[in-house]
């Protein structure tokens, strides 16, 4: 219907890539639409990214701020790496989803409102003093004051459904509407209604004719300036899906251990914004998963070290809270020399700090939070979907390694989410355990591989390998406690060897730029979107800024120091007080790192980062 | 690796010995406690290399370098967590999880009600000395009020935890109690111990000549042997003393002790142990049984059976399963909405 409707009476924008907030109170189902329109959108072949942005209460109060629930997403036919900084059309479903997101809306941009919320009693719980329909909030913005309220009521007359449920489908009504302003099919959230609501067809009527009447309302006012068009982004072909950080993580551990042969073993306790990893291994335990909701983090990280130890794969996944509970545990994996994979899904801390809100400042506890000289790997995701590979990564790096191995994924990457290309798993690196050999007819607990450095892994029930290991030093070969002192300081050198040399075994980084730029702008982990965007926005405009993005933290990758050398400058750009910045000065203390970081909990915006980096270039 | 076992058929003693110095002090009770261990699982009929032993820190976690079958010696009162990711990754391993007192009820205090309250399938011996032995002699959460340590100069002002009643309050399915001057008797329970399918918790007075000798002298002593040791077994009245006759008598909601021919008491008044009487109710009071007014029971004081953590696993696996969508991770990706661009 809608492909009929191109050039409808008004005229036709297009666009590179525009920006949509959906924003109302949790009962919404902003996230619903949010993700309607972005599968929509996929579809019809545009590039996007999207971002929920949940409450941090539960159930906070109805109406109220704290109780809002958001949805980004950012569309385009160019390549799109972030959910964007601002919205060019903010939906507000209540004064309170328009207190709390004004400020992501971009200034001279759309924003559409139902109308039939901006009642006193609401209008005071958001805690605006008059309206801001009727003073000079909105003066910067193209207002839409739209009833959707009663609309929607209006439209599913005569059909057998309660007002809650009637109420419940106005989302589809502003859902319809952006169809209209985007020239988008409503086919797929048709069919999509059809099969949520397959059991209850008044329901699944009522939420269509909402959704058509969204459409039709959107073509009829006069207030909407224009339809946009954001033609189809030119994508690698191939069959694609959506997926979030977490589940990318899940998927990718998942991966791992089939290639394998062996169990996934998770042990976790719940924390934001981790959860949802153990929630997805926890429905798949007819794949080789088995997952356990410890009494603690260290339960956790223990029962998973347990698993290695008896062969399978061992893995631990939290966020700062929950890693710094798990930093004796993981001293004890590295002593033991067994594979483990800790995942911490970063949030703002310290302590607490902020549950739902992304930070990048967990670096230094992972590559240092534990006692004495206790190296582990650290990988660090850098795309929703790339926590696939990484977590792939990781667990392939402690098996190989016999280490553990510490992945960083943080919540904007957890909860983000886009398209993906995904791979077929035989097309992921394979996996080579280094296998338990005897010499001599006697099995060496502590025998190493002359490249790895890595020992064998010889598993319980495994006749004539019986052997005792533990968080005592270890005599050289085997195994045996040992207190001497220069046999001490030979292991721990080893153990530090052994972590360095996985730099043998992972790819080059890549600059992006041509390498004569005079600026080098350094990212890490969840930042990448922004950064790349950024860069890539810089040098269109001829620029001379290059770019390089760390996936690896500990070991860096070989090449690290000859891209370094080429630049006097280098900003390292980070979620944190520069300790990735303080990182790389220690590793390289004679270039000119400098650092720039935003503690906010929020990810970096394209503009701010495109005025540091001109900043930069002015001297 | 090896495809075949390199394992005599029938185990000795010695098989199980490693060949580590042992280093606890000379007299320590957990001498006699590895000695039983090495008697005890050549009877149980298990290869040698499906045994791991687990332990946390302290004197007695240093037990499992001294068994030559496979050992991990982890972080304090970490063990039970361990054990349990041992178990999980295979079911198939006899686990033996070694704690002492502090390891096992102070900083170990949740992995081991949570090991109890799941009922995995695995065995915990708690060494009990009332004392930290390798932090050399601080107060434990099993020492008794009053007891000076060197963290206590003036005593202990707290009150002690006893094993039995954790265990009962998780829900635990197996507790008995040994001393670590009976030989037979330990051993005799580690095999009981290891039939057993659930957690089994096995607490042993363990003498510290060191730091808390003698400890247990009240019920272990020579001496004390017949008035106050009392030797539970299913099915059996609960006799003790010399000649067996001493019993305990259930009188209203209490335990007490009578005497056999005094007051007209006969046999019939004695109470007979069950240990497989699922309301743990009657086993909380043998359990709580002290000089001296009364002895103190030694056995098995519970053994019921209920579904184990690694049972209910298996059995969500089979029925997950059988309805299961996906069979691969490649099912997984290709799951959900899907879209093609060409
Ligand atoms: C995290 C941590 N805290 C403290 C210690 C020190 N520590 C080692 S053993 C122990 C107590 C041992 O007492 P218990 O568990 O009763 O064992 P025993 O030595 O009496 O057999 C303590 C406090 C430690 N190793 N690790
Ligand atoms: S300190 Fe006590 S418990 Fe430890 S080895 Fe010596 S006697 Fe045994
Ligand atoms: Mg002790």
């Amino acid at each position: 219907m809608s492909e009929t409707l191109v050039n409808g009476k008004k005229s036709t924008t297009e666009l590179e890539k525009v920006v949509i907030r959906f924003a109302g109170d949790s009962g919404d189902g902003m996230q619903l639409t949010g993700s309607q329109f972005s599968f929509t959108s996929a579809l019809w072949g545009n590039d996007l990214a999207t971002f929920p942005d949940f409450p941090a209460e539960i159930r906070a109060p109805q109406g109220t701020v704290e109780g809002v629930s958001g949805f980004q997403v950012q569309i385009g036919k160019i390549d799109i790496y972030t959910p964007g900084d601002q919205a060019d059309v903010l939906v507000a479903m209540n004064p309170a989803a328009l207190k709390s997101n004004l400020q992501f809306a971009r200034k001279g941009g759309n924003i559409i409102v139902d109308l039939d919320a901006f009642v006193d009693r609401n209008i005071e719980k958001a805690g605006f003093v008059t309206n801001p329909l009727e003073d000079d909030t909105l003066a910067d913005y193209n207002v839409v004051e739209a009833p959707i309220s009663s609309l929607t009521k209006t439209a599913l007359e005569g059909l057998q459904l309660d007002n809650k449920s009637i109420m419940r489908s106005k989302n589809m009504f502003a859902l319809g509407m952006m169809y209209w302003l985007f020239d988008r099919s409503l086919k797929e959230t048709e069919k999509y209604i059809e099969s949520k609501f397959k059991k209850t067809p008044a329901l699944a009527e009522g939420n269509k004719r909402a959704l058509n009447a969204g459409f039709h309302y959107a073509e009829t006012i006069e207030a909407l300036p224009s339809m946009y068009k954001i033609p189809p982004a030119i994508i690698e072909k191939g069959v694609y899906r959506h997926i979030s950080g977490n589940t990318a993580t899940a998927w990718g551990l998942m991966a791992a251990a089939e290639r394998i042969g062996k169990k996934l073993f998770l042990g976790s306790y719940p924390i934001t914004p981790a959860s949802d990893i153990l929630h997805e291994l926890s429905r798949h335990k007819n794949l080789g998963v088995i997952t356990m909701q410890a009494e603690d983090e260290i339960a956790a990280v223990c029962s998973a070290i347990g698993a290695s130890y008896a062969g399978q794969l061992g893995v631990t996944t939290s966020s700062g809270p929950g890693i710094a509970l798990k930093g004796e545990a993981i001293g004890l994996a590295v002593m033991a020399e067994i594979p483990l994979v800790v995942v911490d899904v970063q949030r703002g801390g310290p302590s607490t700090g902020l549950p739902t809100k992304t930070e990048q400042a967990d670096i230094n506890i992972a590559v240092f939070g534990r006692n004495s000289e206790s190296p582990a790997v650290v990988l660090a995701a850098s795309t929703p979907a790339n926590c696939f590979e990484f977590a792939y990564m990781a667990a392939k790096i402690a098996m190989e390694h016999m280490t553990p191995v510490i992945l960083l994924t943080d919540g904007y990457l957890a909860n983000g989410s886009e398209p993906w290309k995904f791979p077929k798993t035989a097309d992921m690196p394979p996996i080579n355990l280094e296998e338990a050999k005897k010499s001599d007819g006697v099995y060496y607990p502590y025998e190493r591989d002359a490249e790895k450095l890595a020992r064998g892994w010889a598993v319980p029930g495994t006749p004539g390998f019986e052997h005792r290991i533990g968080g005592l030093e270890k005599q050289e070969k085997t195994g045996n406690v040992s207190y001497d002192p220069t046999n001490h300081e030979k292991m721990v050198r080893t153990r530090a060897e052994k972590v360095e040399r996985v730099a043998n075994y992972i790819p080059d980084i890549e600059v992006q730029g041509n390498g004569d730029g005079k600026l080098l702008v350094v990212g890490w982990g969840g930042t990448f979107g922004g950064l790349r965007t950024a860069v890539t926005e810089l040098q269109h405009a001829n620029k001379k800024v290059d770019f390089v993005h760390f996936n690896y933290i500990n070991p860096l990758p070989k090449n690290t120091k000859a891209i370094f050398e080429k630049y006097n400058k280098i900003v390292v750009c980070e979620l944190n007080m520069g300790q990735f910045a303080s990182l790389l000065r220690s590793k390289f203390p004679d270039m000119n790192i400098l650092s720039y970081s935003k503690i906010q909990g929020q990810p970096f915006l394209v503009t701010e980062l495109k005025e540091v980096f001109i900043e930069h270039l002015k001297d | 690796m090896e495809a075949l076992a390199d394992v005599p058929k029938a185990y000795t003693k010695k098989d199980f010995e490693s060949d580590q110095l042992v280093r606890w002090c000379p007299g320590c009770g957990d001498y006699s406690i590895l000695s039983a261990m090495t008697n005890a699982l050549p009877q149980l009929g298990i290869p040698r290399e499906n045994f791991v032993f687990v332990s946390g820190i302290g004197c007695a976690a240093r037990f499992p370098y001294y068994m030559n079958t496979y050992g991990f010696h982890t972080i304090h009162g970490r063990g039970p967590a361990v054990a349990t990711g041992v178990k999980l990754a295979n079911p198939k391993l006899s686990v033996w999880e070694i704690q002492g007192d502090g390891d096992a009820l102070a900083i170990g205090g949740n992995h081991f009600i949570h090991a109890l309250r799941r009922n995995i399938d695995i065995n915990i011996l708690l060494f009990n000395n009332e004392i930290y032995g390798l932090t050399k002699g601080q107060y434990s959460p099993t020492s008794p009020t009053g007891l000076v340590t060197k963290s206590t100069p003036y005593g202990s002002v707290e009150r002690p935890f006893h094993a039995a009643e954790l265990v009962i309050g998780a829900q635990g399915t197996f507790y008995a109690r040994t001393i670590d001057t009976n030989p037979k008797l330990m051993t005799e329970i580690f095999v009981h111990a290891a039939k057993h399918v659930g957690t089994s918790l096995v607490e042993v007075l363990q003498n510290c000549v060191i730091f808390n000798d003698d400890a247990h002298a009240g019920v272990t002593a020579k001496q004390n042997r017949d008035d106050f040791q009392l030797h539970v077994k299913h099915g059996q009245p609960l006799l003790f003393g010399k000649d067996n006759k001493k019993g305990i008598r259930l009188n209203g909601l209490k335990l007490e002790v009578v005497t056999l021919g005094e007051n007209g008491i006969t046999e019939k008044d004695i109470l007979v142990h069950d240990a497989h009487n699922e309301d743990p109710a009657l086993h909380l009071m043998l359990a709580r049984m002290a000089p001296p007014h009364f002895p103190m029971a030694l056995g098995v004081i519970r053994e019921v059976r209920a579904k184990t953590y690694d049972e209910a696993i298996a059995e969500e696996r089979e029925k997950i399963t059988e309805n299961a969508k996906y069979h691969s991770v490649d099912d997984l990706l290709k799951s959900g909405e899907t879209w093609e661009i060409k």
